[in-house]
């Protein structure tokens, strides 16, 4: 009986982000808002976008740029599936042509698109893992660059750097909530399935975690993968939200905003990463809406761009000065006392082992 | 082969290799004493451009605009060490990272929101866009000076480094820093100082770079930046000749794919030098010259 009471308390926070995201959902769809709707339909692909963020940085304490990049073959790859021949005609007028006649319903097409960027992922990151500390990150946004590059030149597959257009809007507000449901539960799952617990014993010393034979690169690996599914499918979506998208849209900035969130709420928690997530649009939308009143209104002789980021750029500084840890740390909300659980052998963080003088 | 092809693709190399070495000196001087990454080092180059922009109409000579413009990058330098990475620099290496990731993006931000999102022109002194006659080549006195320069510069940053206290403390800052500091080395004063001279690097690298554009935009620090990375992560992370040698290797290696690469696959330059990174880090992480181990597992 204990052990059922200690799993409830474990899961009641997985249990209480749900209901968070449900009620977001609700009340945005009562308030019947065309904008409102939007932005919580955003809030919801990023939120999935953090979430495959902190399945692999959470939990392997490794930092990775790449994220975003596999969010763009999940993009441009659901795109192709999903649009009619004519569309593609105009949109991707290199595509290869046995591409072109292939056409499959929208959710079928999302999934491909996740398959195929986890596949991506497979082939190029095995290695990688291998790498820790600095080597690691630099690996990782190397391979960001990469395939920004593949992205802005392969005109058979993606246009080139010119904007695919003319994909129909499949993805809104009920769909992008359940999906935001369906991965915060998947991001609970790895946190606290067996896979995830040894990883996260990597993360907290390497080398002891080594010593009692866990196969760090393996772990990581896999993590990997989940983390490259999670980011592609979420790619599928927001293409089929925003319906017209060029190289541009899965580089730095976007992987700025996503770190941004994932490292407010707090990187080793799913409920850091919702509640990230939610403080940074609620902030990200508030300034560009104030941005877009001094520019209307014509308020100040010049116009304002740039305001908004650069107020989360100082956002983000502080929080790493103050709270390196994000805003839920290491326990998870409403998860009751640590228990018998050793302390982290560092601060908090992304990497407690990596402490600078 | 044709001898005058082969001397001209040295020099293009050589004048190359020389810029891509300063901006890789600039980026590794941070990170020997810090272990940082700093992914704000681009947008440097971008504050000596707008200083030149800002000076453009002035009456003064371009030397004195010159010498501007590295100031002002090396203050804006060491003004985001003193504002935003120390006191992040009791965290984890991550944190230090992301900060420079937030600081590029702050600064790049300014420079859309005081300046303009648009291309600005840069006069460009007459002298750099000439060229000269030696013994049957065509050789423009931009790469001619380029190369001068940074061979000064790097003949007076040995001397520094070798003949000063600063530079000797700097030296055993980068080799081992908790040891450094017992014997008396101020942490903050050598980490200031190689901030000063990263942003004096990136200032003079931003004229060049500048000067062979002819414009600035609030991006232009992205090429330099990655191109600093590569030559670091080539040469040797977290030695100073490491990253002067990746910086030669990259220039010819980026001059040799530009004649060597069919034009289909040019446009993938970029994506062929960062696998190049990725294999570096898997096969030699220590580089072409060692500078101190990293860390992995497997």
């Amino acid at each position: 009986m204990t052990s059922l009471r200690a799993a409830i308390t474990r899961h009641r926070a997985l249990a209480v982000l749900l209901v968070l995201v449900v009620a977001i959902a609700v009340t945005t769809n009562l308030f019947g808002d065309r904008l409102l709707d939007r932005i919580v339909t955003v809030l919801f692909i990023d939120l999935i976008l953090v979430l495959g963020f902190q399945v692999f940085s959470g939990n392997s304490g490794l930092l990775s740029f790449a994220q975003i990049g596999f969010m763009g073959i999940g993009a441009y790859t659901s795109a192709i599936f999903t649009m009619t021949v004519e569309a593609k005609g105009f949109a991707i007028p290199d595509l290869y042509a046995f591409l072109v006649p292939i056409q499959v319903p929208f959710i079928a097409a999302v999934l491909l698109g996740a398959v195929i960027g986890t596949l991506v992922a497979a082939a190029i990151s095995f290695p990688i893992m291998r790498l820790s500390d600095v080597a690691s990150v630099i690996s990782t946004f190397a391979l960001l660059v990469i395939l920004h590059v593949v992205f802005a030149h392969w005109s058979a597959l993606t246009n080139g750097p010119r904007t695919v257009f003319g994909l129909v809007q499949h993805t809104d507000l009920p769909t992008a909530t359940l999906w935001a449901l369906v991965f915060v539960a998947v991001a609970w799952g790895f946190k606290h399935s067996s896979l995830g617990l040894r990883l996260r014993a990597s993360r907290d010393s390497e080398f002891a975690a080594a010593t009692i034979g866990l196969d760090i690169v393996r772990l990581r690996w896999t993590a990997f993968l989940v983390s490259a599914f999670i980011c592609a499918f979420a790619g599928g979506l927001w293409a089929h939200f925003i319906t017209s998208f060029s190289p541009q849209a899965f580089y730095l900035t976007r992987t700025f905003l996503i770190l941004t969130m994932m490292i407010v709420g707090g990187p080793r928690t799913v409920s850091g990463a919702v509640a990230g997530t939610i403080i940074v649009t609620v902030a990200f939308e508030t300034l560009r809406t104030v941005e877009s009143t001094i520019n209307l209104e014509q308020l100040l002789p010049f116009q304002v761009v740039g305001l908004t980021e650069i107020i989360l750029a100082i956002g983000l500084i502080v929080v790493l000065a103050f709270r390196p840890g994000g805003l839920i740390e290491e326990r998870e909300i409403l998860s009751g006392p640590a228990g018998p659980r050793a302390e982290p052998l560092g601060p908090p963080g992304l990497e407690p082992t990596g402490k600078a003088r | 082969m044709d001898p005058d092809f082969v001397a001209q693709f040295v020099l293009n190399a050589l004048s190359l290799g020389s810029l891509y070495a300063l901006m890789a000196l600039g980026m590794a001087i941070v990170f020997g004493v810090l272990r940082l990454v700093n992914l704000a080092y681009g947008e440097l180059i971008m504050v000596a451009g707008y200083t030149l922009f800002v000076l453009n109409d002035s009456p003064l000579p371009w030397l004195v605009l010159a010498v501007a413009a590295v100031l002002a990058a090396a203050l804006a330098s060491v003004l985001t060490e003193r504002i935003a990475f120390r006191p992040v620099r009791v965290n984890s290496l991550n944190a230090m990272l992301v900060t420079s990731f937030a600081v590029s993006t702050l600064l790049q931000n300014a420079a859309l929101l005081l300046v303009s999102p648009r291309t600005r022109a840069v006069s460009v002194p007459g002298l750099l866009t000439q060229s000269l006659e030696i013994a049957g080549l065509r050789v423009s006195v931009a790469n001619l000076m380029t190369v001068g320069v940074s061979l000064g510069l790097l003949f007076g940053l040995n001397l520094l480094l070798r003949r000063t206290t600063l530079g000797i403390a700097l030296r055993a800052a980068a080799d081992d820093f908790p040891m450094a500091r017992m014997l008396g080395v101020r942490a903050d004063r050598v980490i200031a100082a190689a901030f000063a001279i990263s942003g004096v690097l990136a200032g003079v690298v931003g004229l060049f770079w500048v000067a062979r554009v002819g414009s600035v935009i609030p991006t232009i620090g992205a090429g330099p930046l990655l191109i600093a990375l590569i030559a670091t992560v080539i040469g040797g992370m977290g030695g100073l000749a490491g990253a002067i040698a990746g910086g030669y290797v990259l220039g010819a290696l980026t001059v040799g794919m530009q004649l060597l690469l069919p034009s289909g696959l040019i446009d993938y330059r970029d994506a062929f030098t960062f696998g190049i990174v990725i294999l570096v880090l898997l096969v030699r992480p220590q580089g072409l010259i060692p500078g101190r181990q990293s860390a992995r597992v497997g």
